[in-house]
């Protein structure tokens, strides 16, 4: 991929904006369309745009696999304890009402703790998968592009 | 309109044996089914669409194909195989599409869809919930638990793919 000058500075240029992206759609689903899911999804197309264009083993640098396994169970973790938070302060599992002093202001601080959790989930896992394709793939040789 | 592309994009798909093609043509089909729910004002749902099958899954196919073969094999069935799958599925879509002529209008306030918990949503997320997107209020709160699943099943996925494809073990041995 060294003499793709266009496509290296493009994905150089883009991948800072689609992670703030990501973080908007993450934090403005209350708001608009968007949420976790999405997010998430659009979080790990960065790195995926990173890993297409240069080296699975250099993004592995600064996004270490077991970072990767940590986050993905640990968004799912955030989830569960969500509601296992829930269940202690006196509500039903993922009942966010008593979260916080307002019912509503519980309701907010519980959406976006599963938001998070699940942003968290789907981008590690994302990048998982990606990678696990991606190891297995013979360099392509100049030539066949 | 843009049902007509999404049919013809489905023609090729059918049509075409050089996977590359394919796979760009299923992203393309996401793709118009993202802006198909758009126009039917479900912008979440196209939003979805859009990331999942014309972002990701597009690159996955991509990632699939590379270890295996760029075309597709010629089929060796018989003609009267390919005839009578041909039957199959055009007696199933007639079935379907029998089966869509007593499916309310789209739209219709009185779709068994739309009195069943959807007045309640609509009605209390304001004062209940009270943040401005519907569809999230009912995702994370309402239909948390829902939710709860559908993360499980991704992080299941993803560990599945990552033991399947050795993305812990393979390289373990390697270093």
């Amino acid at each position: 991929m060294q003499h793709h000058l266009v496509l290296r500075i493009v994905a150089k240029l883009l991948f800072a904006p689609i992670l703030l992206f990501a973080l908007y759609v993450q934090f403005h689903g209350d708001f608009g369309p968007g949420g976790g899911f999405q997010a998430g999804l659009i979080f790990a197309s960065a790195f995926v745009l990173h890993g297409l264009i240069f080296d699975v083993s250099s993004a592995r640098r600064f996004l270490p696999d077991k970072l990767l396994q940590a986050g993905a169970a640990l968004g799912v973790l955030l989830y569960a304890g969500t509601g296992l938070a829930s269940v202690l302060l006196g509500g039903n599992f993922l009942d966010y009402d008593h979260l916080a002093e307002k019912p509503t202001s519980g309701q907010h601080l519980g959406i976006i703790l599963v938001e998070a959790g699940v942003g968290i989930a789907v981008a590690c896992v994302m990048v998982m998968v990606f990678r696990a394709f991606a190891d297995h793939l013979p360099r392509i040789r100049e030539e066949d592009w | 309109m843009l049902f007509a592309f999404l049919i013809a994009t489905a023609l090729g798909i059918a049509y075409l044996r050089h996977l590359f093609a394919v796979v760009m043509l299923a992203g393309m089909f996401s793709l118009l089914s993202a802006l198909l729910l758009l126009s039917m004002d479900a912008a979440d749902v196209a939003f979805t669409e859009a990331a999942v099958g014309a972002g990701i899954s597009t690159i996955l196919m991509l990632g699939a194909m590379a270890l295996t073969e760029r075309q597709e094999k010629p089929s060796k069935r018989s003609i009267l195989k390919r005839l009578s799958a041909l039957a199959v599925a055009s007696a199933l879509g007639a079935l379907l599409i029998y089966a869509m002529l007593d499916a309310p209008p789209f739209g219709d306030p009185l779709a068994p869809a739309q009195v069943h918990v959807a007045p309640y949503y609509i009605g209390q997320t304001a004062r209940e919930i009270d943040i401005p997107n519907l569809v999230t209020a009912i995702l994370a709160s309402y239909r948390g638990f829902d939710t709860l699943g559908e993360v499980v099943v991704i992080f299941t996925a993803g560990i599945g793919v990552a033991l399947l494809l050795g993305g812990f073990v393979a390289r373990d041995r390697s270093e």
